[in-house]
């Protein structure tokens, strides 16, 4: 009657508590990927607004007296199954007035395919003052097989800029995601 | 039911000799068989682990391109990683537990015999997966042992066989761990209370703890990654709305805790044999049990420290740059207790007392440079660099590694009963300390001057340092050669008989030393008093 034995007992109920602590942490590991989103948007740490989402800001007074220079980059997706670049390289733009400019796309492959934009800007710190108004990045793009089509973005850079930046780089990463993303 | 066992001990007689032949391996639940099984096998991986540091050191022994391609060369940076940490670190402090917390607490046995067979035999399952990719079409895996995504993904049909053979690897310290833990709280001889209980038990208890918090952690990223490559999640991918950088906070989560994983077993081990051979017991033994229960905590909160040159927010960077400073307070409480021990001691120089010095001076090294990488601006002068490896190295070779060969020549000739040669284990020791510093102090110089880790090729101004490196290297590793030639003679008990108490210094630190040499293959079969001697 190995039950009787209460060490048996005592190491049963220990055991118990550690596999349940096992559990617990291999549950907490997939609980940080929400939580370290929630943790952001509780403290605002990471700018987390700034997200590929659509600015409301339209109006501004615009800052004739400053230029600010805006780079554009294009990485395609490593497959090679698209070809994508900006059509101007940079452009001189006033905080407060509000611009167009337009990607290029083409689908390489012989089949209909999506595709999806993720972009960045650098440095970080001025992410948060640069609003995309409208923006391919906003939804899954889709492509005919060989098909091709410049794409707009409209952007505005905030008149609050910080004065010590004078430079700014907005890229985009093309992913190709036929395969991975659910179509709607 | 080894505990349960002592009650009829009279029917158990049969037992009190192993099984012979492959059997008594096979379905080992000894204590004992287990950890000579976990120490024999985390030397087998020690020397393939070394052997690809050897091939990385050749290749990097010239500029150039001689030996190897980059893609095998990465092959080799990501394998001898994943191999030295998971096969040979972790399983030879486990099967230094394994040997020892039952002799150190006064236990039969293990709590758990036959989960301890598995959590062994595990092992080489877990092995075979990783270093059989070398066989598949794409090769090993070779986007570092952190596999951050997306480059990890795009290994080829070694994939799958590397994250099934992180769960297997994961599991079986997740079984481990949980051993020595009901161990040590339900087994222990009724005499020793928590405080009484020898440092390397402690140490043990706090690690085993981390790996429970720990090992899971990891096993979850890695089926994270899984699912993106085969399911089409998107936990890492921003084309899905995933975040890459996700990965890295996830796995630095396991990964810091980790590095003391490998690294508190050893604080425990020298805080055993600094006071034998100084004949003093072991200055501020409490604080000693406190300060490895805060680094246990701290290293939850410091995990950003690996991420400092990915983009963090300021409030973060000054966060984890001040947590992890704060890890040198009771890291340095530890080094002045060590030192306080052998303070005005009667010191003699014993093979484990050279080893258990040499870790004091050099994994204090591998600390101060740890400070330096702390430093946020500081630290993106040195990320990727070779100043990196210089540090890892310094705390993972003459501090886990040292500290694994300190244990090894301080309980051999309990485990064997015979003494190996005091002579060759001195040579053994000067060797590799002259080499390892040969080996990794240069690559702080090349780190310093720019020159980027995982590389196969390198401009030629670092040239010289990458040389001298290299004879280190290859010093070093021809240096093992000589401690392995040592364990195989004492474990085929040839040698001088050894007795009970094993060194002079030893009988007052610990029950194992009241046991005869070697021990029976059932010790401590009803609990033994404490001696009154006996103090930590
Ligand atoms: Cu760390």
């Amino acid at each position: 009657m190995p039950d009787q034995d209460p060490k048996r007992r005592d190491n049963r109920s220990l055991i118990r508590g550690l596999v349940l602590m096992t559990a617990g942490s291999f549950a907490f590991g997939w609980a940080l990927v929400p939580l370290y989103d929630v943790f952001c948007r509780i403290s605002g740490l990471g700018n987390p607004e700034a997200r590929a989402t659509a600015a409301t800001i339209v109006s501004e007074n615009v800052d004739q007296n400053r230029l600010v220079t805006v780079e554009f980059m294009s990485n395609p997706a490593s497959n090679g199954s698209y070809e994508f670049h900006p059509l101007a390289a940079s452009m001189q733009v006033h905080p407060g007035k509000l611009y167009d400019t337009k990607f290029y796309a083409k689908n390489l492959t012989g089949a209909p395919s999506t595709a999806q934009a993720v972009p960045s800007i650098a440095p970080g710190i001025a992410a948060k003052y640069f609003h995309k108004t409208e923006c391919f990045c906003f939804t899954p793009q889709k492509f005919g097989a060989g098909e091709g089509r410049e794409m707009p973005v409209r952007f505005i850079v905030d008149p609050q800029l910080p004065a010590n930046v004078d430079k700014l780089t907005l890229s985009y990463v093309f992913y190709d995601t036929t395969q991975t993303t659910a179509q709607p | 039911m080894a505990y349960a066992s002592t009650a009829h001990d009279a029917h158990d007689d049969h037992h009190d000799q192993p099984v012979k032949g492959f059997k008594r391996w096979l379905y080992a639940t000894n204590h004992k068989d287990i950890g000579t099984m976990y120490l024999v096998f985390a030397m087998i991986m020690f020397f393939v682990g070394g052997f690809m540091a050897m091939l990385i050191r050749a290749e990097l022994f010239k500029p150039g391109l001689q030996l190897m391609q980059p893609e095998f060369f990465n092959q080799m940076t990501t394998n001898h990683a994943l191999v030295m940490i998971f096969g040979a670190v972790m399983p030879a402090f486990v099967g230094l537990a394994n040997w020892m917390i039952p002799l150190q607490v006064g236990a039969p046995d293990m709590a758990l015999p036959r989960m301890n067979n598995l959590s062994f035999w595990i092992l080489p399952f877990a092995f075979t997966l990783l270093l059989g990719t070398f066989f598949v079409p794409g090769g090993m895996p070779a986007g570092g042992w952190t596999m951050y995504p997306p480059l990890i993904l795009q290994t080829g049909a070694a994939f799958p066989m590397l994250i099934f053979a992180v769960h297997l690897m994961g599991a079986s310290s997740i079984m481990g761990a949980i051993n020595v833990i009901v161990t040590i709280l339900n087994m222990r001889t009724p005499a020793m209370t928590l405080l009484k209980m020898p440092l390397f038990a402690w140490t043990w208890l706090i690690t085993a703890y981390l790996l429970i918090a720990v090992m899971p952690v990891l096993a979850g990223a890695v089926t994270m990654l899984l699912t993106d490559h085969f399911f089409g999640t998107s936990f890492f991918n921003a084309a899905g709305g995933g975040d890459p950088l996700m990965f890295e906070h996830i796995f630095w989560f396991f990964g810091h805790p980790e590095v003391y994983i490998m690294i508190l077993p050893a604080f425990g081990i020298i805080s055993e044999i600094l006071p034998t051979f100084s004949r003093k017991p072991l200055f501020g033994a409490t604080s000693m049990i406190y300060a490895v229960a805060s680094i246990a905590f701290l290293s939850f909160i410091v995990w950003g420290h690996h991420m400092f040159a990915d983009g963090m927010p300021m409030a973060a960077q000054l966060f984890f740059m001040m947590s992890t400073m704060l890890i040198a307070v009771p890291t340095g409480v530890k080094v002045f207790n060590w030192t306080a021990t052998m303070w005005r001691g009667s010191l003699s120089f014993e093979p484990p007392m050279l080893f258990a010095i040499g870790f004091l001076f050099m994994f204090s090294i591998g600390g101060f440079s740890g400070l330096m990488l702390a430093i946020v601006p500081a630290d993106f002068q040195y990320q990727n660099s070779y100043f990196v490896v210089a540090h890892f190295h310094y705390v993972l070779v003459p501090g886990a590694i040292f500290g694994i060969m300190a244990a090894v020549y301080y309980w051999l000739p309990k485990w064997t009963g015979v003494m190996y040669s005091m002579t060759l284990a001195k040579w053994h020791f000067w060797l590799s300390t002259v080499f390892v510093n040969v080996l990794f102090f240069p690559q702080h110089f090349l780190g310093l001057a720019g020159m980027p880790r995982r590389i196969p090729d390198y401009a030629v101004q670092f040239a010289d340092w990458n040389m001298v490196s290299s004879i280190g290297g290859f010093g070093f590793g021809l240096s093992q050669l000589l401690f392995a030639y040592l364990v195989i003679r004492c474990m085929r008990g040839e040698g001088k008989k050894a007795t009970a108490a094993v060194w002079d210094g030893a009988m007052q630190h610990g029950l194992e030393w009241t046991l005869p040499s070697p021990p029976p293959y059932h010790s401590f079969t009803t609990p033994p008093d404490l001696p009154h001697q006996v103090h930590l």
